[in-house]
């Protein structure tokens, strides 16, 4: 046995603040040398077991710990933050905040900067990382001209340079789009074979699996559930009651009445025994394949054309046509930097297009000012704290129709209906500071709601939110929107729009590349790829087992999962 | 609930560049002609408020030389020394503002104090720093220097205290509950 | 979006090449120069010398243009208020009166008030190519570690990098938040009623200073998990090692520092040039 490097005993953390703790009789041994995952649901206390390793706890966060941590061979509790990070090095998950230095070489340097290195040891360090994460070319770059993943890379590198022995990522996939999140996990595995140990914290499990790890650990509710082999624990069905979703390629197995154990092998798609439910896939598509009915549906609003360019130099659209119709919940996706949140600021009247036009029924809107445009188009930003401006629920979302000067009784009228439609009515009169994320959210979409406009805009809806948070969000929209409401939602979440979308516009290097049905985008190989999408694991499953038309079963899958929800 | 130099540190630097921000692009006319509201002495006064002098200080300092150095090319120290004075004072009330605050406590006794420090700090700034200096370094006229100083008092004084009393509210505000939430939303 | 601070502009010239501490101290050496006189000679000397700095640099007028008309719009306005408010104060500084001209009533235009508005007007002047030599010639990354080596602690330094570093990322959260508050309703157009701009601009800030909060927790635990405060000082990657050139533009500098202070203190005797006493 390998020697242990992280060793968690009878232990057990209490916030200041909180009335209960937060993590419960930890035990937990991890080897040098290990590939680990730690997943869990939000507030499961999985980033407080993160926070715990790496020192922030007890150093930056007040708290009461009880049992022992020890970390390559310190015990925590008395060690300093600069002893702990010499043993182990901290991803975070928002590559911007971690992103200090003015360029990617400074940013690289700043541990070893900080460590009073003198400047010549200094370059060749960094030249040497920076080769190791395939970033060298970018050295002098700005972080506003890099990518989230390029960003990421240069964490990791900053990280590295302080040769630590542990890696721990704190949620590496999510502000990253399906592709550039593939190839992190990629990169992760290759730096695991450096015999360092990692420890990768997040909860979309089949994209972590996308390269093998040797232990998977559960965390929820502040205790460890299983510390197990994926395969293992894939067999023991343990994780969708936990909010932790499996992969859709065994949801569908389990569908089909595939029994999953752990000698099938369920851990990936590539070791999946495909001669064990090949023929229950095929029953089970037979069985349930049918048309899909086609509707026919109204324009609502036109997008014709549009040209848009911030510098005059670069077309970020470039003679863009979209067509949304009326009650419909589509989705707009394309890579970072493709020119979708721009398209949304055009439609919203923030930005002037350079050319072209946007209608609604019929009517140009471009005569509009921009909170006249409000009362036609909604936008809600990704972060609800950038909205957030009032303390309380209520005069939040009556904030908009207060400043139109609609009188007292209206507003309050207005505002209840909405309260009630979002779920916030037993929340009427609290602070907003007490309200969870999703909540915060929620309010965010009740002030723009409350204007009544005939198509909203929601960036990223879900970002950062776990799978039970997200399937909250995306019920209610999906209410909202069969309530007759039509919904564009930006995104690179493919679940998101596999499951929750009838279509999907693509948008690659600011031409529009694809319209066609969500399912549809993802099983075109190349399409996605050009989107920086991934084709779905169903896909790859219905094409493994042989299925002649792999499209209509993932249609058939989509159809059989939303009836169960 | 955390509290460490690194975190001061972090908090000049984001101040300062919010402090340009407003500087640089939020301008409110003021009912004084040919001149506008400083709407950035607000978020000055706020960082002092919660961060302490050091930090009021450059918040102002910083973020007024950066915007002199891009606006005009070059700084113009007198005021920009006035700037970092009047947030550096306002500061000196952070001992017994900033606890109350993380607790969740803004109310009378708070914003008297808040207020009563930054028109300390506006008017030893305006009134005294930067007409004195521009008498010593530029040889400016004295009651035309004063007469700008006491705009400037006025005016800056009524930013700083109205919007970073609202702001100091407002950041209390999201800090109301915190112990007391339970885990189930 | 603008995301670079600074017009900073990438060239190979003789001022490029000097280490950024070089040009901070030559900076602090001029501007001090002109400071401790009133003599409208080295302005002009020092003026000179920046014109040709700035050839050397190869600073484009486009570049400098507008920054040019905010300060002339600044001197004038400046002339004209100190006429207006001391129209005396020359005779005042230079013991002696010589009329020129009447305007109205006490307002009488002398030889030495004209003398002493010009130097101040010049004086200003001279110290503005001064700091545009500076910022566009050197990299953003070089004017912490330059501060650092003239003596500013490197935490203050730190926070200055960190406000290079994050004013576009802050600038890009206001234009979002202030669009999308526009957007329901608040009006931030010379339109509306000054208390309608100022609760626009409250419900703009809010959201701003607290997204700044949420900002400023993470940068500062990522800040801690790599070792910043660790030892009494640190590093710095960016510093451009001295060359020859560099100790010779200060030599340079310091000469002329010492020979104003010689023309202040052995020839003109006084802090004001004072031409009409002989």
């Amino acid at each position: 046995m390998a020697e242990t490097v992280i060793s968690f005993q009878n232990f057990r953390f209490q916030y200041y603040s909180q009335a209960e703790p937060t993590l419960h009789d930890i035990n937990l041994d991890i080897h040098k040398g290990e590939k680990i995952l730690i997943a869990g649901p939000s507030g499961s206390g999985k980033s407080t077991l993160g926070h715990c390793m790496n020192g922030l706890i007890p150093f930056a966060y007040r708290g009461t710990m009880t049992g022992t941590l020890t970390v390559g061979g310190i015990e925590t509790k008395t060690a300093s933050l600069f002893e702990l990070s010499q043993k182990i090095g901290t991803v975070l998950q928002d590559s911007d905040g971690q992103f200090i230095g003015l360029s990617v070489a400074e940013d690289i340097a700043f541990a070893l900067e900080n460590d009073c290195v003198p400047q010549k040891e200094m370059k060749v360090r960094v030249q040497k990382m920076a080769e190791l994460v395939d970033i060298a070319s970018h050295l002098n770059n700005d972080p506003h001209e890099l990518s989230g993943g390029q960003k990421q890379r240069v964490s990791l590198a900053g990280v590295m340079a302080d040769d630590v022995d542990i890696l721990l990522f704190d949620e590496p996939l999510a502000n990253l789009d399906p592709k550039t999140g593939e190839v992190a996990i990629e990169l992760i595995d290759e730096i695991c074979r450096l015999e360092k140990t990692v420890i990768i914290i997040e909860h979309r499990l089949e994209d972590v699996l996308h390269c093998p790890i040797d232990r998977l650990i559960l965390v929820s509710e502040g205790r460890i559930i299983a510390d197990d082999t994926p395969d293992n624990i894939l067999a023991m069905n343990t994780l969708v009651p936990h909010g932790i979703r499996e992969p859709l390629y065994v949801s569908a197995c389990r569908f089909a009445g595939v029994p999953i154990t752990s000698a099938i092998r369920p851990a990936s798609l590539e070791t999946l025994d495909m001669s064990a439910c090949k023929d229950k896939l095929h029953a089970w598509y037979k069985a349930n394949a049918k048309e899909e009915p086609v509707t026919e549906k109204r324009p609502l609003l036109e997008v014709s054309d549009i040209c848009y360019s911030y510098d005059g130099v670069r077309q970020v659209l470039d003679h863009v046509n979209m067509t949304v119709y009326e009650g419909e919940m589509m989705a707009l996706v394309g890579k970072n930097g493709a020119g979708k949140s721009t398209l949304a600021q055009v439609i919203t009247g923030f930005l002037k297009p350079d050319a072209g036009t946007v209608t609604m029924n019929g009517e140009d809107l471009s005569k509009y000012s921009i909170s006249e445009r409000a009362e036609f188009v909604g936008i809600v930003l990704q972060n609800p704290n950038q909205m957030i401006s009032k303390a309380m629920i209520f005069d939040e979302i009556a904030l908009g129709l207060r400043i139109r000067k609609v009188p007292e009784e209206e507003v309050e009228k207005r505002v209840e209906a909405v309260m009630e439609i979002c779920g916030l009515r037993p929340f009427k009169n609290w602070p907003i500071s007490a309200l969870s994320y999703g909540q915060k959210k929620r309010v965010t979409i009740a002030s723009i709601l409350v204007l009544n406009p005939k198509v909203l805009i929601l960036d990223e809806p879900t970002a950062g939110q776990d799978y039970r948070h997200y399937s909250e969000i995306m019920k209610f929209l999906q209410k909202l929107n069969e309530n007759g409401q039509t919904i564009i939602l930006i995104t690179h979440d493919m679940h998101l729009m596999l499951e929750y979308t009838e279509r999907a516009v693509v948008l690659c290097d600011s031409v529009k590349l694809a319209d066609q049905k969500a399912y549809e985008v993802l099983c075109d190989i190349d399409l996605s790829r050009r989107a920086n999408l991934k084709e779905t694991s169903l896909f790859t499953l219905a094409k493994k087992a042989g299925i002649e038309d792999p499209l209509g079963f993932v249609e058939c899958f989509i159809r059989c999962e939303r009836e169960l929800r | 609930m955390k509290s460490s130099s690194t975190k001061t540190i972090v908090a000049t630097g984001l101040g300062a560049a919010l402090f340009m921000v407003l500087f640089m692009f939020v301008k409110v006319p003021s009912p004084v002609p040919e001149t506008n509201l400083q709407i950035a002495y607000g978020v000055s006064a706020f960082f002092a408020a919660l961060f302490g002098p050091l930090c009021g200080f450059l918040v102002a300092f910083i973020g007024h030389a950066l915007n002199d150095f891009i606006a005009y090319g070059s700084p113009w120290w007198s005021w920009i020394v006035a700037s970092g004075v009047s947030a550096l004072v306002t500061g000196l009330a952070s001992s017994k503002i900033a606890p109350r605050v993380e607790e969740g406590i803004f109310g009378k006794d708070e914003i008297k104090v808040f207020v009563l420090y930054t028109a300390i700090g506006q008017a030893v700034a305006w009134l005294l720093v930067a007409p004195i200096l521009d008498v010593v370094l530029y040889k400016e006229p004295v009651n035309l220097v004063f007469t700008q100083g006491a705009i400037a008092f006025v005016m800056d004084l009524l930013c700083a205290a109205i919007i970073g009393g609202l702001l100091l509210k407002a950041y209390a505000s999201t800090r109301t509950g915190k112990g007391t939430l339970s885990k189930n939303d | 979006m603008k995301t670079k601070l600074f017009s900073y502009n990438q060239l190979d010239t003789f001022v490029h090449r000097l280490s950024g501490l070089t040009k901070l101290l030559c900076f602090i050496l001029l501007t001090s120069t002109v400071m401790l006189t009133y003599d409208i000679r080295v302005n002009i000397v020092i003026m000179i010398l920046s014109a040709v700095m700035m050839r050397i640099s190869k600073i484009r007028f486009s570049q400098i243009k507008i920054m040019l008309i905010y300060v002339l719009i600044f001197l004038a306005t400046n002339f004209v208020l100190t006429f207006l408010f001391a129209p005396m104060y020359g005779t005042e500084i230079y013991g002696i009166r010589h009329d020129l001209f009447t305007i109205a009533g006490s307002y009488v235009v002398t030889k030495e008030q004209l003398f002493y508005q010009i130097t101040k007007f010049s004086k200003y002047l001279s110290v503005i190519p001064l700091g545009m030599i500076f910022i566009f010639t050197t990299h953003p990354s070089e004017f912490a570690s330059s501060l650092n080596a003239v003596g500013v602690s490197y935490r203050v330094c730190t926070s200055l990098s960190l406000t290079l570093r994050y004013f576009p990322d802050v600038t890009r959260d206001y234009t979002t938040i202030s669009l999308a508050q526009q957007a329901r309703g608040l009006e931030m157009s010379g339109k509306a009623k000054f208390a309608d701009r100022a609760k626009s601009i409250a419900g703009i800030l809010v959201p701003l200073i607290l997204t700044t909060i949420d900002r400023i927790d993470l940068i500062s635990n990522a800040m801690d998990l790599r070792g910043f405060g660790k030892n009494k000082k640190r590093t710095w990657y960016a510093r451009r090692p001295f060359q020859v050139s560099d100790y010779a533009c200060m030599a340079v500098c310091a000469l002329i520092l010492l020979v104003t202070l010689y023309i202040r203190f052995v020839i003109n005797g006084n802090y004001f040039y004072n031409p009409f006493v002989q």
